[in-house]
């Protein structure tokens, strides 16, 4: 035992180290993985987008007509940006003003004991895969809209000058405001989410001053919370506009994918993601080339978007910090 | 009374009434959702489901198998290659790359995958593996799930072995244990609930997902345990059949969904319920 101590814990020692190593480099590769795997993101889809960019160059971004049949084929991106910037912006007209007000619902008014099934109730809505919304889109909520809420604002609408064309007629199943109002219902729980999380960081002290000289729940919201806040609120609204500009299936099944563009938000149109997700597995050629770009230009939008939405949070993690 | 404060009052008590209708049409979706699924999935809920493979068009007996399956196998290979790569990354960026200036640029990139749209990443596996090896596979499907569970277990991950307190790695350093096993037997030991949390998230996450698989794993009409080619699973099967018009078809299309669904759910509880009971320790 005496003797074949010192050669033994050499041994073990080395083993050790090379065990150390290996775990290091694994997850130090792991990690790199990371940045390997948005570069490939990056690399594939400006491949696959190279030769439509060849052939149509900028013109892409102010083409109106879409024609993959035509011969040549004629591809513009207008119409699919077009959808994907309107049904996002009515999406979170809805889900902002909503949002937050459950979040200042959970945080300020709500009884204690209600607050958890209510905040698992909302979370569990941003659970449910995104087809699911879609089908329901499409057999319940479409037909609801359109027998209901549509004929009801074109009927109102009829004759005023701008918002005649806005809520224009005919009522429809497949429509852009259908699917706006489906992406609002998507995006809902992260706004919330993130309000509730950031509405916590407002040290009580403030929020009881503002109480102790008679402030209303309103007045303290309003002059309290939201502006120590601000950042941290933006930052949510901004993930969940990314969100929203991706979002796929959902948008697929109700949107109607047509590429015309219409004043009216009752008409059928389409998205980038939708096009790219009803046209794809059969598209050849300058076609598929064309939607990849398609997914390059969206790829890019979201990229921003949620990066700016990532430095507005860290901005406000680091207020927390000091 | 004052005027001022009867209108202050009154904008608060708008304000309050404003908030609870907001939490009430938030819980409504939810409700009415699951109440459409039930109400149109139930019925077709029987052992034929698990037990016979999707039915050609017009049939009127068949059930979801080879569908069940396929989504299983490339869970399976979206986690089995996911979480681990995952895990591995966060332990990086929470123990080793404190001092590493890669570290906050991973984790920037990383918080944007998680919120990257899923359909560009079937449009990333469909360059990269799908062209490539000249067909749609069970494997591309696969690994476009893995790259969405990756940002997602990174995450927790890194969260977790965050809260793990410093005194812990020092002590069992002090005894003369290499990092790596504190790692490995310390911190992965006392965070265990927090990380078992973040896969059980990212496979709620991925079983549901339908867009990165529509030209990635295709779909299939067979039973098929083939991992190079393509094969059916539950998602792009309830796409194709819902929007057919067979009613059969639809029944099943309906009848998969609440199975998605409440097993998407089911993982979200079950993964809230492992954070609580840690919490409460």
């Amino acid at each position: 035992m005496d003797v074949a101590g010192p050669y033994d814990r050499a041994r073990a020692l080395n083993a050790f180290k090379f065990g150390d190593n290996v775990f290091y480099w694994a997850t130090r590769l792991s990690a790199i993985s990371v940045l390997l795997i948005l570069s490939g993101i990056i690399l594939s889809l400006i491949a696959g987008a190279w030769p439509a960019m060849r052939e149509y160059g900028f013109a892409f971004l102010w083409t109106r007509r879409w024609a993959p049949e035509a011969d040549p084929p004629v591809l513009g991106a207008v119409g699919p940006i077009y959808g994907t910037l309107l049904t996002s912006l009515i999406a979170m007209a809805i889900a902002i003003p909503v949002g937050l007000g459950i979040a200042v619902f959970l945080t300020e008014l709500c009884p204690q004991w209600l607050r958890r099934p209510i905040g698992i109730a909302i979370e569990l809505l941003a659970g449910i895969p995104s087809i699911i919304y879609g089908m329901w889109g499409f057999f319940v909520l479409g037909p609801f809209l359109a027998d209901t809420f549509q004929p009801f604002m074109i009927r109102m609408c009829a004759g005023v000058p701008v918002l005649g064309t806005i809520f224009a007629g005919p009522p429809s199943y497949l429509s852009l405001f259908n699917a706006s109002l489906i992406l609002a219902i998507m995006v809902l729980p992260f706004i919330t989410a993130i309000s509730v999380d950031v509405f916590k960081t407002v040290p009580p002290v403030l929020k009881e001053a503002a109480y102790g000289i008679g402030c209303t729940t309103w007045e303290v919201v309003r002059n309290v919370v939201i502006p120590y806040t601000r950042v941290g609120v933006i930052g949510g609204i901004m993930l969940a506009l990314g969100r929203a500009l991706g979002e796929t299936m959902a948008v697929t099944f109700i949107i109607g994918n047509a590429f015309r563009i219409s004043g009216s938000i009752f008409a059928p149109g389409t998205t980038i993601s939708a096009a790219i997700a009803s046209e794809f597995a059969e598209s050849a050629g300058l076609h598929q080339s064309g939607l990849m770009l398609l997914g390059l230009l969206l790829f890019v939008l979201t990229f921003f978007v949620l990066a700016g939405a990532r430095l507005m949070l860290l901005r406000l993690e680091q207020k927390a910090g000091n | 009374m004052n005027p001022i404060y009867i209108k202050r009052r009154r904008r608060d008590m708008t304000v309050r009434f404003l908030c609870l209708a907001a939490a009430i049409f938030g819980v409504a979706w939810l409700a009415m959702i699951l109440f459409t699924l039930f109400y149109n999935g139930l019925a077709g809920l029987n052992f034929e489901i698990f037990t016979r493979n999707t039915p050609p068009p017009g049939s009127t007996h068949g059930g979801l198998l080879n569908a069940i399956v396929g989504s299983l196998i490339m869970t399976v290979i979206g986690v089995g290659i996911g979480a681990p790569l995952g895990m591995l990354a966060g332990t990086y960026l929470a123990e080793y790359g404190k001092h590493d200036r890669l570290s906050p640029v991973i984790r920037f990139i990383n918080d944007i995958l998680l919120s990257a749209p899923s359909i560009i990443i079937g449009l990333f596996i469909y360059g990269a593996v799908v062209v490539p090896m000249r067909g749609f596979s069970a494997i591309a499907g696969g690994l476009a799930l893995a790259v969405i569970v990756i940002p997602v277990v990174l995450r927790t991950a890194e969260d977790m072995l965050r809260l793990v307190p410093n005194p812990l790695r020092e002590a069992a350093s002090a005894l003369g244990l290499p990092r790596s096993l504190v790692i490995r037997k310390i911190a992965y030991r006392s965070a265990r609930a927090g990380l078992i949390t973040g896969v059980l998230l990212a496979t709620a996450r991925v079983a549901g997902e339908t867009a990165p698989l529509l030209f990635t794993a295709l779909s299939n009409q067979f039973f098929s345990l083939d991992l190079t080619r393509s094969i059916a699973n539950l998602p792009v099967t309830i796409n194709n059949f819902v929007q057919s018009p067979y009613p059969y078809w639809k029944q099943l299309a309906w009848s998969g969904a609440l199975l998605i669904t409440l097993t998407v759910l089911a993982l979200n509880v079950g993964a809230r319920m492992i954070g609580a009971e840690r919490k409460s320790k």
